[in-house]
């Protein structure tokens, strides 16, 4: 089936910020060439989101800064910085 | 209250309790590892209990060999509620594994008297050749925090036994340190593969991995040609978990330490420095707010709401007289 195929790229910075640090990672294939799965890699892909700009991934989604609900402030559950990445691979 | 006053009881103080800084470093990044501590003796014994995985056969589904496993083997069902101590029979493997001086008392530290059997699990990770005689994918478990969303202070205690050595290639039990204090719903947070400081369980025959039970995990996917065993086992306390470790040297009181502005690295082994020490994933603002839970679980924990380290809550909590 041509067309095209998606590769996603999840990173999780350690503030709001593009080019701060990243701590946390994901990636899916839609090409299917490679599989990845949780705990497959001890090293980050990039040191920064930035570095995944130019490296050529597109950013389409970025989380939003909110503000605290009052008597929450110092409730944490999910990572606060995800940032999506994707690239577009044209198929035969 | 006498913050001095030794209150575990006689029998608890012939047993190893935990230190100072092994409960401030469970407090701080929700684990404490102790390798190779169970006998061989008794690792090959629960392993004879637990029974050998019935042979990878084609169209086999994966659920069904284990089901045939539990099934036949000689672990019991034990009904939660059960105090912990009666949940297995005199001279079983996991009977002897609970009576080890370093076991109980651990979990006297944790938990204090008359701890509750809440479940326990007997996870198989199987090698390649299973997944291909059964048509499925062999992939690791996505990372999540156990049971539902639990918004206590007090927590519970997950022993993860590894009877058997744990390579890297057999995957091992990922988890990430640190992470216990966050109030998530189990697997919501799936889609976080990789996290920076993760751990990967590599371990010898006989090592024990007590987990607060908020810390996110997973299992490791298996590469290697040997199925991979670890036994979980979860406790909760029944009564207080507060000064239930070795309290005997704790300081009547704790002064600050200087903040920020500092002339030479300060000392690391303080139950200061050691709440205060960030894990490689924290993010620049919540590892603050980290830090303020974890003072609030060692308050919890010391029985002392005035405990802080680094002003973190001093600072909030302060509030100054308004004069009419």
């Amino acid at each position: 089936m041509g067309g095209g195929r998606q590769k996603v790229l999840v990173l999780y910075l350690a503030n709001s910020a593009l080019d701060s640090p990243v701590v946390g990672w994901a990636r899916y294939d839609g090409t299917a060439e490679t599989l990845h799965m949780a705990g497959d890699a001890d090293e980050t892909p990039y040191a920064t989101g930035l570095a995944a700009l130019t490296d050529g991934w597109r950013l389409f989604q970025a989380s939003q800064l909110l503000p605290h609900p009052r008597g929450e402030e110092f409730d944490l559950a999910y990572l606060k910085y995800e940032f999506w990445f994707e690239q577009w691979i044209e198929t035969p | 209250m006498d913050r001095n006053a030794v209150t575990p009881s006689a029998a608890a103080q012939s047993l190893p309790l935990l230190s100072d800084e092994q409960m401030a470093s469970f407090v701080a990044r929700g684990f404490l590892r102790f390798d190779g501590v169970v006998p061989g003796d008794i690792n090959a014994q629960f392993m004879a209990e637990a029974g050998d995985a019935p042979d990878a056969e084609a169209g086999r589904k994966l659920r069904a060999a284990y089901g045939q496993m539990l099934a036949q083997n000689e672990i019991p069902e034990v009904a939660p509620g059960t105090p912990l101590f009666q949940a297995y029979s005199e001279g079983t493997a996991l009977q002897r594994l609970l009576d080890l001086p370093l076991v109980r008392g651990a979990i006297r530290s944790l938990l204090g008297e008359n701890p509750v059997f809440d479940h326990h699990f007997l996870h198989m990770t199987f090698p390649p050749r299973y997944h291909q005689a059964a048509g499925g994918e062999n992939v690791s478990q996505h990372t999540h925090q156990d049971s539902t969303i639990d918004p206590r202070l007090a927590f519970d205690v997950q022993i993860m036994y590894y009877p058997h050595a744990v390579t890297r290639e057999m995957g091992g039990t990922r988890f990430i340190p640190g992470t216990h204090l966050r109030k998530v719903s189990e697997v919501a947070l799936g889609r976080y593969q990789n996290v920076r400081g993760q751990q990967h369980m590599v371990c010898e025959a006989g090592t024990l991995l007590f987990m607060h039970h908020g810390i996110w995990h997973g299992g490791g996917v298996n590469h290697s040609d040997d199925t991979r065993t670890m036994f979980k086992i979860r406790m909760h306390a029944s009564g207080s978990q507060s000064r239930q470790w070795d309290v005997t040297d704790r300081p009547a009181s704790e002064s600050q330490r200087p903040i920020f502005y500092v002339k030479g690295r300060p000392a690391s082994d303080t139950v200061a420095a050691i709440l205060m020490t960030p894990e490689p994933w924290f993010e620049q603002d919540t590892g603050r707010l980290e830090f303020v839970n974890r003072v609030k679980l060692w308050r919890y924990l010391t029985d002392d709401p005035a405990y802080d380290a680094d002003y973190w809550l001093t600072r909030l909590e302060h509030a100054p007289m308004v004069l009419a």
